[in-house]
């Protein structure tokens, strides 16, 4: 399954970087992109787990910038 | 502005302000040292407090080298080894480029969603009764009757019912000329409903229409980087270290030796400033989103940064013929009259006697002998040899050299480098119609305009025959070109091109993207024209061109080649700048100051450069 999330006040591009490559690194990831300028994550997850999966992204991405929200949509 | 940047401005300011008063009191004022500190200490904790505690929170988080780290040892070491203006400018100065990296992105980001405010908020929907409804663009469905007021942005892709007035597609195509529509005409979800009050049909749901396809191309386009983005995130990625790693050793090493700590720190810390990668990391992205932001807005939608760097190398482009190159339909190229016959008398006739057909040639002559024809009367079709009919009181034939002869009438055969129809009346030769596929008006200048733009082969491929491709090979100044060919020929020919191409040259294909999703997906960018319309040429092709106009081509070559420019300039400049600071500071040659010019001053100027992107003009596709 691949989503489509905004990010919230992700404020430095070095951190989309330092996200995506963290997020990659989780198990169950196929393909995922973090864009500093679409303000966007791009999740490719196994489905069944994707829930699972989503939310360790979430602790990730909170992880590098405390203050960057990901909105479920 | 957003909230978060005004109240950063409004810091910056208050800092420099108090900043300057602190300077010159300590200039001018001898004052006791715990004084100065505690004086310098206001505007650097009113600058950077918040950098200071997100310092503290991502140790905590085991974040350590980002770059409110970095800020923090170097503004905190420079406090202590006593140079308090340094420690105080850089926190102000990092802080201005961060507000300025904001601002650019919140407005980079909201000149592309202003171009692709394309969809309206809600639609008008006619129920069965009469009665309109309001609902969302999402709810529209396949065959629900949609009402537009003078104004109103199509929601859905349709077909004019009722009413006539004209359209602007300048948001989906760049084209700003106005488009009339009556009855029966496309309408292209985004376009706006200029006059007139127009009842459509959708043929298409929310999901299918070309708004959301062009929104998701252009959002999804984040996905596929270039490379030149992917080098310089990993190049970040050791950069930072490394220099990390070298201010350590020049702070510890020549201490011990030289036993001048503060000197050696102080330049260590220069290092420290000078390693934050934000410049670097932002400036390659920001220029190739501005660059596929600003194709978008001409109509030309580009799948990734890495396509855009595909096209400014190209140096080979191969075409498909039919509806690409050319028209994609037949159109009198020459009239020959026979002796004592006037053109027009030809052309009228031959018009007649095929105006009840529906093939493609009859149309041809109509759309020719403009004006009204006369009546044809009992109308014969000769299948695959053309019609006879009563015109005037004449019997007309009107067809191939095969009917003319089985009908006794002597005439000229010509050179039939395309499509010839022979006219008789009354056993009479009147003479020939010479038809063909013409070249669209504008083929020419842009294929011209890709030579200019360093394009070296100008290569056809197309199925039709030997005597239709030559012609039209001459006319636009093709280099080579292969007639006759099957679809996997094609395929086969684009191989052979794409092994002799160069080692960092590119090969693009334009087609119509219906019938070529093959030899798109072969060459290294795949362009499809006018294939909104169509779901497998949009997944098939890299760079979507909205209408079938051939001069968007050598404007997106453009567009790649400047944006490659810029990424180009600021890396070189990003880069050389850093280095040649380092150089400087290990040798004790600059200070501090200098240090964080390097770094936000470059970030800004980088970023100044790359929203050029952004501007929205027409790009020159000429040389010069």
């Amino acid at each position: 399954m691949k989503k489509a999330f905004r990010l919230e006040d992700l404020d430095c591009a070095n951190c989309a970087a330092k996200m995506e490559a963290a997020i990659a690194k989780l198990p169950g990831v196929h393909k995922v992109t973090v864009s500093f300028m679409a303000q966007k994550m791009i999740l490719e997850a196994e489905d069944d787990r994707f829930d699972e999966i989503l939310t360790a992204a979430e602790k990730e991405i909170r992880r590098v910038e405390p203050d960057c929200r990901l909105l479920r949509k | 502005m957003k909230k978060k940047h005004k109240r950063l401005l409004i810091r910056i300011l208050a800092a420099a302000a108090l900043f300057g008063a602190v300077y010159a009191a300590d200039r001018l004022l001898s004052l006791p040292a715990y004084l100065r500190v505690a004086c310098y200490l206001v505007p650097y904790c009113v600058a950077g407090y918040d950098v200071l505690w997100r310092c503290l929170r991502n140790i905590l988080h085991g974040q350590i080298f980002d770059e409110c780290f970095l800020m923090t040892v170097a503004t905190v070491g420079a406090l202590i080894i006593g140079e308090y203006p340094e420690s105080v400018f850089v926190m102000v100065f990092y802080q201005t480029g961060e507000l300025f990296q904001g601002l650019a992105v919140e407005k980079s980001r909201r000149s592309i969603s202003g171009l692709m405010a394309l969809c309206p908020d809600t639609a008008i929907r006619l129920q069965a009764d009469g009665t309109e409804e309001e609902i969302l663009p999402e709810e529209a469905e396949p065959g629900d009757l949609i009402l537009l007021r003078p104004g109103d942005k199509v929601p859905v892709d349709g077909v004019v019912e009722d009413g006539r007035g004209a359209v602007d597609t300048a948001a989906l195509t760049g084209e700003s000329a106005p488009r009339d529509i009556s009855p029966g005409d496309a309408l292209i979800s985004g376009s706006v409903n200029l006059t007139g009050v127009i009842k459509m049909r959708a043929t298409a749901g929310f999901e299918g229409s070309a708004v959301a396809k062009i929104l998701s191309l252009v959002e999804d386009a984040q996905n596929r980087k270039a490379k030149s983005e992917a080098f310089i995130t990993r190049f970040a990625r050791v950069y930072t270290p490394c220099v990390m790693g070298a201010a350590a050793l020049l702070a510890l090493i020549p201490s011990l030796i030289t036993k001048n700590p503060a000197d050696w720190c102080y330049r260590a810390l220069i290092f420290l400033v000078v390693s934050c990668p934000c410049a670097l990391v932002i400036s390659v992205p920001l220029a190739f989103f501005g660059g596929i932001g600003g194709a978008s807005a001409q109509g030309i939608l580009i799948k990734g940064g890495n396509y855009l760097e595909a096209l400014s190398t190209v140096s080979a482009a191969v075409f498909d013929k039919t509806g690409t190159l050319t028209n994609g339909s037949f159109s009198v190229s020459r009239v020959l009259p026979a002796p004592g016959v006037a053109e027009d008398e030809l052309l009228r006739t031959a018009a007649a006697a095929e105006q009840l057909s529906t093939h493609p040639i009859a149309k041809a002559l109509a759309a020719a002998a403009n004006g009204a024809l006369p009546a044809a009367e009992n109308v014969q079709e000769k299948a695959g040899a053309g019609v006879e009919a009563t015109v005037e009181g004449k019997r007309v034939l009107a067809g191939n050299a095969r009917l003319l002869r089985e009908n006794g009438v002597p005439f000229t055969p010509e050179e039939a480098e395309a499509t010839v129809v022979y006219v008789a009346a009354d056993q009479a030769y009147l003479g020939a119609v010479i038809l063909r596929d013409l070249p669209k008006a504008n083929a020419g200048q842009s294929l011209a305009a890709l030579k200019r733009l360093g394009v070296k082969k100008l290569v056809m491929l197309t199925g039709d025959r030997e005597n239709a491709a030559k012609p039209v090979a001459g006319e636009l100044g093709i280099d080579e070109y292969r007639a006759g060919l099957l679809p996997q020929e094609k395929a086969a020919e684009m191989k052979k091109l794409s092994e002799a191409r160069g080692k960092n040259e590119t090969l693009c294909f334009v087609g119509d993207g219906v019938n070529d999703a093959p030899v798109l997906t072969l060459a290294d960018v795949g362009v499809a024209m006018g294939a909104l319309g169509s779901d497998a040429a949009i997944e098939a092709a890299d760079v979507v061109l909205v209408d079938d106009d051939l001069s968007r081509l050598p404007l997106a070559i453009a567009i790649a080649k400047k944006t490659r420019r810029i990424v180009r300039e600021n890396v070189i400049f990003a880069l050389g700048v850093k280095f040649a600071v380092l150089i400087l500071a290990a040798f004790g040659l600059t200070n501090m100051w200098l240090g964080v010019m390097a770094d936000v001053g470059v970030a800004i100027l980088a970023i100044l450069n790359s929203m050029r992107m952004l501007r929205r003009r027409k790009e020159k596709t000429g040389s010069r």
